[in-house]
């Protein structure tokens, strides 16, 4: 007989439960980024996933000689979003470098889940796109299962931005691209399935909206503010919601629960910062879009933003 | 849908109310029963008999041993064994008078009837005195000597007795089967309690998990003539019977941290405390008697049960007459699966506020392995006091009883949902009720240099 203190029973949700969820909310993003880039798309997929567990269950059996914690799903999860976040044409050498970045530096070094100060999927990526610069903005399209000889290629519409002027960019934006988005990150194809997989985390209780919303609602009243008063300079809110890793960012980068605040006010916060300093990056920085650096940076202030923010405690004022 | 509840945190578990449909049987009466001295919240019980006394139900057997404690009298009729330390539940080693029973002979001036008295007494005092002769404690968990509680400090004022139907730990059925069963004779005793705190407005929380039992109120105070009572269906979310939650819940008030509900006019009873009220005062029938649930979820249907025990008997007793503990039990639990305490002596004696035994299956009772905490902030999000374990915990391993007070560690109501929250298994909870017993030390030895 089991004799224990209160409370005998559980709601039965684990980490590995939470982050099961949190792939199956991928899992619309990473079909459609399939079908449209194909076979190397998969194959990034493939050694982004494998080297993520691998390297994980390799540093906690070798080095921090510590039973293994890639059943918990974590690794699976950084896999696919560092996957999501790299361009089709990446090469897959490239892809294991950034996953040792992700696993190695960013998660491990700090002792593993829940210790982390930096989301290692960004982690991984950042430190892809400042050391291969050549490979992370080549964004040529690669054959996929479906047609997609429409598409741009060469630059994102990010990227387009000093090249066309603000106002004919904001044109190439329509409700076209909600749904259909090529070129750039393999991720971030459809706002849609983004979307979609982001209902399913709030629906299944997984995450709170308001990181996402704070992040949604700073971006569109900034580049509003400032497209009013300069359209010919200035990007629209619809082109900045829509591009360069938004959404991507907002719905499961941003979230991620380890390196966000506790906090219902301290996530609005955090959503705002980073909401801010990506349309700053945009408008007045020297790369195209910033979601990375964003969340990086509002990752720092996050210990501060906890220590400040509480919940409303019963009784008190 | 009632979208009336309380306003910080709480959890969902599944009701698992596999024994509503059980109508109330009475146990037959053991060989020998046991009766503690520790029946209530406070200072325990004095034995006014001696071994070898001959006693009858109803019979005092012992009297308050301070200001907040209670009468305890005897179950049954028959023969005072021995007076002696015995194990209780919590392993705590309690006085308890061992009756031989011979039989049920009652003592005389107890109305046995069934006949409902719905005459409230005038007198606000003889109620109160019938109420502490009858050894009435409350029975919704805490067992605080009822008397005390409906006589506030001078300088206080009650505005609104609330009747605590929520029932919200799962498993549990016996409020709900009283609410069914003893209706009016609840109803009744409300009004008793209202006519103490003088006419105060009277409400009957019940959680809509209920229907039969919301409904069978209403129809009974239709019925009756007392003014000023009312049934007020709640969201089924637990902690919602909690006293804080209930409150805040009814009259959207917060009882200040440290402070008594009656600071803010509130007065929480038990449905069971005001059927034994009732009893008390109507009938002059001392509190003996209460309703238990055998259940769980490896216990088939036919064997589910809510039972009328008299105090005093073991739990292996009624166990036993229950048919033995089922096959795939892994633990045995006194209460709600979310508050209960686990069974580790089974010869120990029901007592006044016993709920339940629960058969819990090993795989909805076993707790996963600990890994890290992921941040997740779930255990915040379902704090019904809006503390943060998360914090709490680490606090307490870095010994900052200093922080831990700052954090409102002693405002825990140990309710259970951060653990049952925490998808890493961390046992929050365990550390929480040590850093609480810490922090409250501090607090008290404070207190006492002042």
């Amino acid at each position: 007989m089991i004799v224990s203190p209160n409370p005998h029973i559980h709601a039965s949700v684990s980490t590995r439960s939470l982050m099961l969820d949190v792939i199956i909310a991928l899992c619309p993003a990473v079909i459609v980024s399939f079908l449209y880039y194909g076979l190397s798309e998969i194959a990034i997929m493939a050694v982004s996933v494998a080297s993520c567990v691998v390297l994980e269950w390799a540093i906690t059996k070798y080095m921090l000689k510590r039973p293994s914690t890639t059943g918990d799903l974590s690794a699976i999860v950084t896999g696919i979003l560092l996957a999501m976040n790299l361009p089709p044409t990446c090469p897959l050498w490239v892809v294991f470098i950034g996953a040792l970045v992700a696993i190695a530096v960013a998660k491990m070094t700090f002792g593993g889940i829940g210790q982390n100060i930096f989301n290692p999927a960004i982690t991984g990526r950042v430190f892809l796109l400042v050391s291969f610069p050549t490979f992370m903005t080549d964004w040529t399209v690669p054959a996929g299962f479906i047609s997609n000889v429409d598409a741009f290629s060469g630059a994102t519409l990010l990227g387009q931005v000093p090249v066309l002027g603000a106002l004919e960019a904001d044109k190439l934006v329509g409700l076209q691209t909600f749904f259909r988005n090529i070129g750039g990150s393999a991720g971030e194809i459809s706002a849609l399935a983004l979307l979609v997989g982001w209902v399913y985390l709030l629906v299944r209780k997984v995450i709170k909206p308001w990181i996402t919303l704070s992040i949604f609602a700073t971006v569109a009243v900034i580049a509003a503010v400032f497209h009013l008063c300069d359209p010919a300079q200035f990007t629209g809110p619809l082109f900045n919601l829509l591009t360069g890793g938004v959404i991507l960012g907002a719905c499961f980068m941003a979230t991620d629960y380890v390196t966000s605040p506790m906090s219902t006010w301290g996530g609005v916060i955090y959503g705002f910062g980073i909401g801010f300093i990506v349309m700053m990056i945009r408008y007045f920085g020297s790369y195209p879009e910033g979601m990375s650096f964003a969340i990086l940076l509002m990752n720092m202030a996050v210990p501060l933003i906890d220590m400040k923010f509480h919940q409303r405690k019963y009784g008190r004022k | 849908m009632s979208k009336i509840t309380f306003a910080i945190g709480g959890v969902h578990p599944d009701d698992a109310k596999l024994s509503r449909g059980c109508a109330i049987e009475v146990l037959p009466l053991p060989e020998t029963l046991y009766v503690s001295m520790a029946q209530h919240l406070g200072a325990p019980a004095k034995p006014i008999v001696a071994v070898g006394d001959k006693v009858r139900t109803g019979q005092v057997i012992a009297e308050p041993g301070g200001f907040i404690s209670a009468f305890v009298h005897s179950p049954a009729s028959g023969t005072v064994k021995s007076i002696s330390p015995r194990k209780d539940l919590a392993g705590n080693n309690v006085t308890h008078i061992e009756i031989a029973v011979e039989g049920d002979e009652w003592v005389d001036g107890v109305d046995l009837s069934n006949t409902l008295v719905t005459d409230i007494p005038d007198d606000r005092q003889f109620i109160l005195d019938r109420i502490k002769a009858c050894g009435v404690v409350g029975l919704g968990g805490a067992t605080f000597p009822t008397h005390v509680k409906l006589n506030p400090a001078p300088g206080s004022k009650a505005e609104c007795l609330i009747l605590n139907g929520a029932e919200c730990e799962p498993y549990l059925t016996s409020d709900f089967r009283i609410m069914l069963e003893r209706t009016k004779e609840i109803i009744v005793g409300a009004a008793l309690m209202q006519k103490v705190l003088g006419d105060v407005r009277t409400v009957i929380g019940i959680e809509e998990n209920k229907p039969e039992a919301i409904e069978a109120m209403r129809k009974a105070l239709a019925e009756l003539p007392y003014k000023g009572i009312e049934v007020l269906p709640l969201k089924k979310k637990y902690p919602q019977g909690g006293e804080k939650q209930l409150i805040q819940a009814v009259m959207h008030r917060e009882v200040a941290s440290g402070g008594l509900p009656i600071s803010v006019g509130a007065v929480v009873q038990n449905v069971a405390t005001s059927l034994a009220v009732y009893e008390a005062v109507q009938k002059n029938k001392p509190l003996i008697t209460n309703v238990l649930t055998v259940t769980g979820n490896c216990l088939p249907t036919e064997r589910q049960h809510n039972y009328l025990f008299r105090i005093g008997m073991p739990l292996s007793y009624i166990i036993s007459v229950a048919g033995g503990v089922p096959e795939g039990a892994a633990k045995l639990v006194s209460g709600g699966p979310m508050m209960g305490r686990a069974i580790a002596n089974p010869d120990a004696a029901t007592v006044k506020g016993s709920s339940s035994i629960l058969y819990l299956s090993e795989s909805s009772t076993r707790r996963g392995t600990e890994s890290m905490c992921i941040r997740c902030g779930r255990c915040a999000q379902a704090c019904p006091m809006g503390l943060e374990p998360f914090l709490l915990r680490r606090l307490y391993a870095a010994g900052d009883l200093a922080a831990l007070e700052a954090n409102a560690v002693q405002d825990c109501i140990e309710c259970g949902c951060c653990l049952y929250s925490c998808p890493a298994y961390i046992p929050l909870l365990d550390h929480i009720r040590q850093a609480k017993v810490q922090v409250m030390g501090v607090i008290r030895a404070r207190n006492a240099k002042k």
